[in-house]
């Protein structure tokens, strides 16, 4: 997208043709050969054979992009990221996130309320949006606290968050304990047909443990947090949403026993999603092994037989979508003690590739595996993103699903570098990544140049 | 050399041939405690650190005992992890004492694998003195030669390890060990402090003590923290006694030749009778003896071969016991 031309004269840029690739409708559940045209950072048309028709009228001035044995999708949304500002900004920004994310080719990112102060008021939401806007790569919806001050006690102001533009409430990171809260909160956040997101772990069952429960923690001798201080909290849940008729959202479901229970409840038909993040579908408790605080998160990975139960939950669609929980931490914060480390990994930049491995391994078709980071994800919250349709924003991820790249957390976007997957060879990686017709990163040529991208954007 | 390891961080995984040197090592230097001068210059020169993050009197003296023996000079540094938490890094703390060139850390801390992440950070020898619940490996190590001391041999024998298992370091570092060199392993104890999920590492779980020592050859008592009889795990210490106090009567169920083992320190009437800790089938003295022995053994085969090592080669131990014999010098005085 380097060849952009002299500021054009108005409003509207040059139409945008993406040609010769093949189409991924996470929708239709299919792929097809058509070429894309994108005009006004708007899908203008979707046909086979465009780019035939278009060029003789006017090629000069219609941007192409060769997008022969790419594959062309709708850009990713991430709906579990914590963008660390404002408060942590040692951690990530707003613009290294949504850099991150676009390098991935997440175009639309949902960013949890636990930062400093919380997202538990207006003011603090419209300055995440602000954040967002300036840097202009990612889409950010900001995701309001349950309670004030993410203590538990007093629920936020939904309404006031809710006009200023939340899209849904969470304590994430810190587990309702208050039964009667949570309850409160699924009644009100159905006013304003938001879904409040569990954080779904038992503090009293959770003892201070460090990791999974099970034989690696007895051998490793590091207190174990049982699959049932998560089975707890889903359990109770269910009850309330049942009674509410609120939407509840389970986030970053772990255990077999949470599954199986969500898997009822939808049939009982209560009004319950869940998503699974990339690691805990790829990597088992034994990743903690040698005390690798990188493989320290919340809840913490489980073992096989729960991976497995996680795999199927996906296949059969229990498990909506996949977040990746995106949580940025320092060095000094991973480099230490296992007991001390602090939980979580980054997860924007090996998304994708981790998520195409599930096409590879035979568990979902590329298109259903898509769906789960685009049209899935924005359905729970009810974003208008996620779809490749005439009409909607141009949000793309344009993959080449051959590319083959060593993870190397020197080389991430990202602001913090603690990724369990470091060295794992990946395939398949977002070449140009575009927001509303603006490409917002280009890795198209054979060596990335860093902070390319951020020229490109200004408008 | 038989043991090329560059730390000693646990017995998980070492195989038994190490597990045999070690234990030989150890073995041999058991008679330098008994001479009128207790000391040979294997370590002359040499500066082991002795960083103890928890209380501890037996292990830290006990290494520096043998550190002395060993003629190497040793550092004590006594430091609380929450006054680190507030300050300086373990990593940091670790970077700056092998700024000074020592050659080997011993470390003792609360958290586990602690150790583990020091030898990531560091280029000198770590040796763990028990890290959280994890591994205490010299202690399993003294136990180990006390009971092929006492009964010729570990392959074949049944050990029943007693009591807190689940917190206990010492209990974990005997499974690897005692796995490793062909024993079998019973945990005894309440479901809350042996939970289940051991069987996955190779032990027999069994929750009635009378049961649990049947047809034993050794018993190995681990201490029970007081601070964890708190209502949790255990309604009180009195009902944990009532039930794990290992009385003569219970010692009965086990072979006439069982052994007693203790790692200390003691409570007595609360895991462990008077009559049984003070009668013909307690160790326990034994252990402690063995432990300088043990450590003598690691940090020679740790340190002394570092310099000279490679000249040395595999007959290390002896050859410097035959250097150093202050008896020999004597007589050539």
């Amino acid at each position: 997208m380097s060849e952009r031309t002299a500021p054009s004269a108005g409003r509207s840029e040059p139409p945008l043709l993406v040609a010769g690739g093949t189409l991924v409708d996470p929708v239709a559940k299919r792929t097809r050969r058509a070429d894309l045209l994108v005009r006004d950072g708007v899908i203008a048309a979707i046909e086979a054979g465009i780019s035939e028709q278009l060029p003789r009228r006017g090629a000069s001035t219609i941007h192409r992009i060769d997008a022969t044995g790419l594959l062309v999708m709708p850009g990713f949304v991430d709906i579990h990221v914590h963008l660390r500002e404002p408060g942590f900004e040692y951690k990530e920004t707003i613009a290294t996130g949504t850099r991150s994310a676009v390098a991935g080719g997440v175009t639309s990112v949902a960013c949890m309320a636990n930062t400093r102060p919380v997202n538990d008021s207006p003011a603090v939401t419209r300055f995440i949006l602000e954040r967002a806007h300036a840097a202009a790569l990612a889409k950010v919806f900001p995701i309001g606290a349950v309670s004030l001050g993410l203590a538990g006690e007093q629920l936020a102001p939904f309404a006031g968050m809710f006009d200023s533009g939340i899209v849904a409430v969470s304590d994430d990171g810190h587990p309702v304990m208050d039964a009667e809260l949570m309850r409160r909160a699924l009644e009100c956040a159905k006013m304003f047909g938001m879904p409040v997101i569990d954080h779904a772990e038992d503090r009293a069952l959770v003892a201070g443990g460090v990791m999974h429960e099970g034989a690696v923690s007895l051998r490793l001798g590091l207190r174990g947090i049982p699959a049932a201080a998560e089975d707890v909290m889903v359990a109770r849940d269910i009850a309330l949403a049942g009674l509410t008729g609120g939407h509840l959202h389970v986030a970053h479901i772990s255990s077999a026993g949470s599954v199986r229970m969500v898997r009822m409840a939808r049939a009982a038909g209560i009004r319950i999603t869940t998503e699974v993040s990339p690691h805990h579908l790829w990597l088992t408790d034994e990743a903690v092994t040698a005390y690798r605080t990188n493989a320290k998160m919340a809840p913490p990975l489980r073992t096989e037989g729960d991976r497995q139960a996680l795999l199927e939950g996906l296949a059969d669609g229990t498990i909506d979508c996949i977040a990746t929980d995106h949580a940025p931490h320092h060095k000094d914060e991973k480099d230490v003690e296992f007991d001390c480390a602090a939980n979580g990994v980054v997860g924007l930049e090996t998304m994708l590739p981790l998520v195409l491995r599930l096409v590879e391994d035979g568990v979902l078709d590329l298109p259903t595996a898509i769906a789960k980071i685009s049209s899935e994800p924005a359905a729970v919250l009810g974003l208008p993103v996620g779809t490749l349709e005439v009409g909607r924003a141009a949000d793309l991820a344009i993959v080449d699903p051959a590319r083959e790249w060593k993870v190397d957390s020197a080389e991430m976007f990202s602001k913090s570098k603690n990724t369990p997957f470091e060295g794992w060879t990946m395939r398949g990686r977002s070449v140009l990544t575009m927001v509303d017709g603006r490409t917002v990163h280009d890795d198209r040529a054979p060596q990335p140049v860093r902070g390319a991208a951020e020229r490109e954007v200004r408008p | 050399m038989l043991f090329a390891r560059p730390h000693l961080l646990g017995l998980e995984g070492l195989t038994a041939e190490e597990i045999d040197f070690l234990l030989d090592s150890a073995e041999s230097f058991k008679e330098v405690s008994e001479r009128e001068i207790k000391k040979v210059p294997a370590l002359r020169g040499r500066t082991v650190v002795n960083l103890f993050y928890e209380a501890s009197t037996r292990t830290r003296t006990s290494f520096e005992i043998a550190a002395k023996r060993l003629s190497a000079d040793t550092i004590n540094l006594s430091a609380s992890a929450s006054s680190a938490a507030k300050g300086e890094t373990l990593t940091d703390t670790a970077r700056n004492l092998a700024a000074m060139r020592p050659d080997a850390i011993v470390v003792r801390h609360p958290s586990s694998g602690a150790p583990d992440l020091l030898a990531r950070h560091v280029d000198c020898p770590i040796i763990n003195a028990g890290d959280g619940a994890h591994e205490h490996p010299t202690q399993a190590l003294l136990d180990l030669l006390t009971i092929r001391e006492r009964k010729g041999r570990i392959a074949g024998l049944t050990v029943a390890i007693v009591g807190d298992v689940l917190h206990s370091r010492v209990a974990r570092s005997n499974l690897f060990g005692l796995l490793t060199m062909g024993a079998k392993v019973r945990f005894v104890g309440p479901p809350t402090l042996v939970p289940p999920g051991f069987s996955e590492l190779g032990a027999e779980i069994v929750w009635d003590l009378h049961e649990g020592l049947k047809d034993v050859d050794v018993v190995m008592m681990l201490r029970i923290q007081r601070e964890r009889m708190n209502g949790r795990y255990f309604s009180s210490l009195d009902e944990y006694s009532r039930l794990y106090c290992l009385s003569a009567d219970a010692v009965a169920r086990a072979r006439k030749d069982v052994i007693i083992l203790h790692p200390g320190p003691m409570n007595r009437g609360v895991e462990i009778s008077s009559t049984v800790a003070d009668g013909p089938y307690s160790v326990i003295m034994d252990q402690v003896t063995n432990g300088v022995a043990v450590r003598m053994a690691v940090l020679y085969v740790l340190v002394g071969r570092r310099k000279a090592g490679a000249e040395q080669g595999e007959g290390a131990v002896p050859i410097a016991l035959a250097e150093a014999s202050p008896r020999r010098a004597a007589t050539g005085e």
